[in-house]
Order: structure tokens, then C-alpha cells, then sequence
């Protein structure tokens, strides 16, 4: 039986109660407000189709128009690809953000902010342009595959560097970290600016892209290397929630509730490793959104893993899709790269979150 | 009583530093025991070792006649709950979701009933809903006391009494909680648990445990009931202040640091 003892209290209680209630339907919510976003993404771009069109473009309905071959084309070759990649890389995103935050138990923690994006980056670029030389020609024709691999071995080397620095006996320096991954971005930084100054034009234009962020040019197959990723991510997320979860109390008292503290960071790492990398093998180093989506999902749903991590998944989907298709509009027929939008809306977040964080420490 | 736990020649290093040097401790079911010592005498790093998170350089500890390494994690916590000194939760979970972290892989209804008993026992039923961060000190260290509890008690149900350490509980803990949380781990230990607290009140101690084990420079310094223990002679020696050991009126010693007295003195 509730007692509450002044009328913080109740509020409190309130607001905890608003939080189950919200959790409670979260997930069919989101899964709707996804729908929703792919649906109106699908009528924007350089080549507009208006929703009225879009049934006929899917086969839906019978009655085809002259326009319905050129909708058809632009829709299944260009459009759906780029929404879907654009969703999952969203959602890879948001969830390697989440799990990160966990692993640290720190809210600041971000593939993109501490450097785990352009460690994946600056191996990207490095198959580039080694790729590219006489020396890797014969690599060429397994660009496709080498640069998400590479990706991800430069994502995890990384993140491993990262927790070897910042973790000393089962305790993270949250200062420690965030200055070790400000280091690691400017190696990385200096590594891509290397490998800028060596580069011809053509892969100059490639590597300006992992450098921005951008979701254009995706085709079914890079679309198909995320699928995977994301599938086991989903998987495995429901095996390390209550581990992240405990792990809030600190190594030492989540090993004493049970959990295989070792094996839950290994796990971990590669999975944000892999998320990120995959992730920014596709679309270029995109920041903010494992920040930004993530904490506002706490706010609303509580921090617990079970919930947060496919809530992510789903936030994080919505968010890219909405921010791809306003990168699409707002400078047509030109594209603004997306991580420029995201850095926008999620860097004052990041402050928000900062700030919040001084106010409780002072308390 | 069977032995729930048995440490052997316990020897832990770090770097040039001996944090343990030939430590043996033999607690048995439904006894509690409290460890004192000054700053430094090895009492966390004990504790930490019986409780599996540590390995010793040298030595063994035995949990229920079984080797503590030879456990999974898991299996562990079924035996085993332990209460670290500082615990700092960043995310903003509630005190229910704390306390509900105790109970494993269980779901919330299965063990709806333990919770909400152990949130009684702490007194914290009305803060519940609270978010741990915004609590005080002392609140958060009950909520996470009522973890354990929670803990503990799902594992005896499954393998019979268990082990329950506690470092420093009670650090942040006005008088009346203090003295709650002492006779919580005394109703475990009269249901057959094996309690291992470290304290820092002497009194505390004194009144509470069964047996105190004293320990000094990472030492074995001392280990019997209280009537052993409790002398003006060992005080000196362990703690380097002189004390006078009264008796209440129940006959239990009491201690009382030489300079306190003369404060209260001229009454």
C-alpha cells in the first residue's frame, strides 16, 4: 500500500506511475509512428509523389497512370532502399547508444561523441583509399564487404581502448572517458586528415562523405548488410538488458546479483562495435542520435534495459527517417547531409543533459 | 551448525602492499559475526574475497563445502548476498525497480510479496516510486539493503540458508535505522543465515553480533564472543585509544572511549 508522506512524494509517485503507464504501450506506439514517418518519407524527394499515388506505385490499386512506371522506379530502386537503411541505421544508432550508456553507466556516452564512430570512419576510409592503390587492387571488387568489416574492426578497437583507459578495478572515470574519447577522436581526425591529404578527388569525395553523414546513393545491397546487424543486436539485446540493467550498481555489486560481469562487457563491446560500425559504413559518422533518443526515452519509459533498448531501436528509426527526409526537402533539389541536422537538434540536448547532471551533483 | 563459509590462510596483495596475510574465518549457519578493525586492517578486502569477488594470492575460501570459484555468478547470488559500502546509481530507477533487481530473472509478480516485505523492513514502502538518485544517503543505502534482503531470500528458498555480508551498512544510517538494519540481519541470522557485517560502532557491534572478529594490519587479531574480545587491553592495542568497557544492566559490555567519559564525567 502507497503512503505518501508530503506532496513531493505524490508527485513523485505520480510521475513514476505515468512512467509505467507510458511503458506500457510504448513499443506498439512507436512501431505506429515509424509506419506513419516511412510512409509520408516515401512521397518526398527530389521526385515528390503525393500520397494519392503511392497505392498505385505498390500494385494496391489496379488503376496504373502514365506516371505510376516512373513512380514505381523511383520508389523501389531509390526511395524504399534509402528509408529502410536509413531506419535501421537509426535504429543501430539509438540502441548502440543506449547500450554504451549502460556499459558506462553514464548518459554521456555516445558512439559518435567519444570517438567509436571515427575510429569505424578512419578504418573506412583507410580500405578506401587503400582499396584504391595499386597495392589493394586486388581488393577492389570486395569493397562492398571490406568497408563495413572495416568499420567494425576500427569501431571495436576503439570502444576496447576506450574501456581499457577510462575503467580502472571495475570503476569507470566518467572524466577519464569523455576526455579519452575526445583523444581518440582527434587521433582518428588526424588519421582521416591523413588519408585526405593523400587522396585523389575521387576518393576525397568518398571519404568527405563518412566525414558528413549522409544517407543518399544507398542501394538494396548496403540496405542488406544492416539487416543482419541489426537482427542479432535485437536478439542479443534481450539477453544483456537485465545485465546493463545491474550493472548500474557498479561491476563489483552487478557480479554479486549475478551477473557474469566479464562476459556482459565483452558482449557489449562488440555489439556496440558492430552497431556503430556497420552503421557508419553505411551512412557516415552521424552524432547525437545514441545520445539524444535514448535519454529522452528515459525520461518518459524508465531507464530499464528490457524496454529501452527496443524502444531505441524504434526511436532511433523514426528520428533518422524524419531527419533524412527533412535533409531531402528543406534544400531541394540539392541534399543537405543528414549528421548536420542531427548535430543540430542533438548537440543542445547534450548541453541539456550536462547541465541537468551539474544540477544534481550540486545538490 | 555446518560451516556455510570457510577462508584458509587468506593472503592478498597489491603491488608491495600485504592487504591480508594469513586470514582463516569459519562462520556457520544462523551465526552473526561482526568484523571490526581501524582504517586499513583488511576488513572490505576480507569481505570482498568471502564474497567470491576477489581471488586471494594464497589461500582458499570454501562456500558450503564447495570452492567460492568453482561457481558461476549466478549460481553465486543464489547463495551469497553482499551489501557494498558505496553504491552510486546514475540512470533514474526507482526505488521498486532497485529492490526488484534482487530477485534475478524473476518476474515482478512472482516475488511482488518479497519486495514489498523487504521495502516494509527498510521503511521505505512510501518512497517506492521515488527515483533512487533523488533520495538521501541514508535512504539509498536501506533501498539497496532491501535489494539484498530480496536477494537473499530467493536464494534460500531455492538452496537453504545462505551467506549474507554487509560492509559498513549502516555508515549513513541515523540511530533508529541503524539499529533496524542490525535487527533485520539478526532475524536472517535466526533463520539460519550466516551473517558477516563489518562495523564501525563498537557498540553496535557489540550488542548485535555473536562473535566479533577483530582485525589489525591485516591481521587476525582476535576472534571470540564478546566477553573475549571486548577488553580495555585489546581496545588499546587495535585501536590506540584508551577506553573503559561497562557492563548494562543486561550484563552485555559497553565501550566507552576514555575521552567521552571524561566529557560525561562531572554529571
Amino acid at each position: 500500500m502507497s503512503v505518501a508522506i508530503g506532496t513531493e512524494a505524490h508527485g513523485l509517485g505520480r510521475r513514476a506511475s505515468a512512467r509505467r503507464r507510458a511503458a506500457s504501450f510504448a513499443i506498439p506506439l512507436l512501431i505506429t509512428v515509424l509506419a506513419v514517418a516511412a510512409v509520408v518519407a516515401l512521397g518526398f524527394g527530389a521526385a515528390g509523389i503525393p500520397l494519392s499515388r503511392l497505392p498505385a506505385a505498390f500494385g494496391l490499386s489496379g488503376e496504373g497512370t502514365a506516371m505510376t512506371a516512373r513512380d514505381q522506379l523511383v520508389l523501389w530502386s531509390i526511395r524504399v532502399p534509402r528509408i529502410a537503411a536509413t531506419a535501421m541505421v537509426g535504429g543501430l544508432l539509438a540502441a548502440a547508444g543506449a547500450i554504451m550508456q549502460g556499459l558506462f553507466r553514464n548518459p554521456l556516452a555516445d558512439p559518435a561523441l567519444v570517438g567509436v564512430s571515427s575510429g569505424g570512419a578512419l578504418a573506412a576510409a583507410s580500405a578506401i583509399v587503400l582499396t584504391d592503390s595499386r597495392f589493394g587492387e586486388m581488393l577492389r571488387f570486395l569493397q562492398t564487404e571490406l568497408l563495413p568489416l572495416a568499420a567494425f574492426a576500427g569501431s571495436l578497437a576503439t570502444t576496447a581502448l576506450l574501456y581499457g583507459i577510462s575503467s580502472r578495478s571495475g570503476r569507470t572515470s566518467i572524466a577519464v572517458f569523455l576526455l579519452a574519447g575526445v583523444a581518440i577522436t582527434a587521433i582518428a581526425n588526424a588519421g582521416i586528415g591523413l588519408l585526405v591529404f593523400v587522396a585523389d578527388d575521387r576518393q576525397l569525395r568518398d571519404i568527405t562523405f563518412w566525414m558528413l553523414g549522409s544517407m543518399s546513393g544507398v542501394t538494396w545491397t548496403k540496405a542488406a548488410v544492416l539487416a543482419p546487424i541489426l537482427v542479432i543486436g535485437l536478439i542479443a539485446c534481450a539477453f544483456i538488458a537485465r545485465g546493463l540493467d545491474l550493472l548500474v550498481l557498479g561491476e563489483a555489486d552487478a557480479f554479486h546479483g549475478g551477473v557474469d560481469v566479464e562476459r556482459l562487457k565483452r558482449i557489449s563491446i562488440v555489439m556496440v562495435s558492430a552497431m556503430t560500425g556497420v552503421a557508419v559504413s553505411i551512412s557516415g559518422v552521424i552524432g547525437f542520435v545514441g545520445i539524444v533518443v535514448p535519454h529522452l526515452l528515459r525520461l518518459v519509459i524508465g531507464p530499464a534495459h528490457r524496454l529501452l533498448l527496443p524502444a531505441s531501436v524504434l526511436s532511433g528509426a523514426i528520428l533518422m527517417v524524419g531527419a533524412d527526409t527533412l535533409a531531402r526537402t528543406i534544400v531541394a533539389p540539392a541534399e543537405m547531409p543528414i549528421g548536420i541536422l542531427t548535430a543540430a537538434v542533438g548537440a543542445p540536448v547534450f548541453l541539456v543533459i550536462l547541465l541537468r547532471q551539474r544540477g544534481l551533483a550540486s545538490l | 551448525m555446518s560451516a556455510v563459509i570457510e577462508a584458509r590462510g587468506l593472503r592478498m596483495r597489491a603491488g608491495r602492499a600485504t592487504l591480508l596475510d594469513g586470514v582463516g574465518l569459519t562462520v556457520a549457519a544462523g551465526e552473526m559475526v561482526a568484523i571490526i578493525g581501524p582504517n586499513g586492517a583488511g576488513k572490505s578486502t576480507l569481505l570482498r574475497l568471502l564474497s567470491g569477488d576477489l581471488r586471494p594470492n594464497a589461500g582458499e575460501v570454501r562456500l558450503k563445502q564447495r570452492d567460492i570459484s568453482s561457481y558461476a555468478p549466478r549460481e553465486l547470488a543464489a547463495r551469497r548476498a553482499m551489501l557494498s559500502q558505496h553504491i552510486n546509481v546514475t540512470f533514474p530507477f526507482t526505488v521498486e525497480e532497485i529492490v526488484l533487481m534482487g530477485a534475478g530473472e524473476r518476474r515482478a509478480r512472482e516475488v511482488g510479496s518479497l519486495v514489498y516485505a523487504a521495502l516494509d523492513e527498510v521503511g521505505l514502502t512510501h518512497f517506492r516510486e521515488r527515483q533512487l538518485p533523488t533520495l538521501s544517503g541514508g535512504e539509498q543505502q536501506r533501498a539497496h539493503f532491501a535489494r539484498v534482503l530480496v536477494q537473499l531470500a530467493c536464494g534460500e528458498a531455492e538452496h537453504g540458508p545462505g551467506l549474507l555480508l554487509l560492509d559498513e551498512p549502516t555508515s549513513s544510517l541515523d540511530l533508529r535505522h541503524q539499529i533496524d538494519l542490525v535487527e533485520a540481519a539478526g532475524r536472517r541470522a535466526a533463520g539460519g543465515t550466516a551473517v558477516i557485517a563489518i562495523l564501525h560502532d563498537l557498540n553496535l557491534a557489540i550488542r548485535f553480533a555473536d562473535r566479533l572478529v577483530v582485525l589489525a594490519g591485516g591481521k587476525l587479531a582476535a576472534d571470540g564472543s564478546r566477553a573475549d574480545v571486548v577488553t580495555r587491553e585489546i581496545i588499546r592495542d587495535i585501536f590506540e585509544i584508551d577506553a573503559v568497557v561497562h557492563r548494562g544492566e543486561d550484563g552485555v559490555p559497553y565501550v566507552l572511549p576514555q575521552s567521552m567519559r571524561a566529557a560525561v564525567a562531572p554529571r
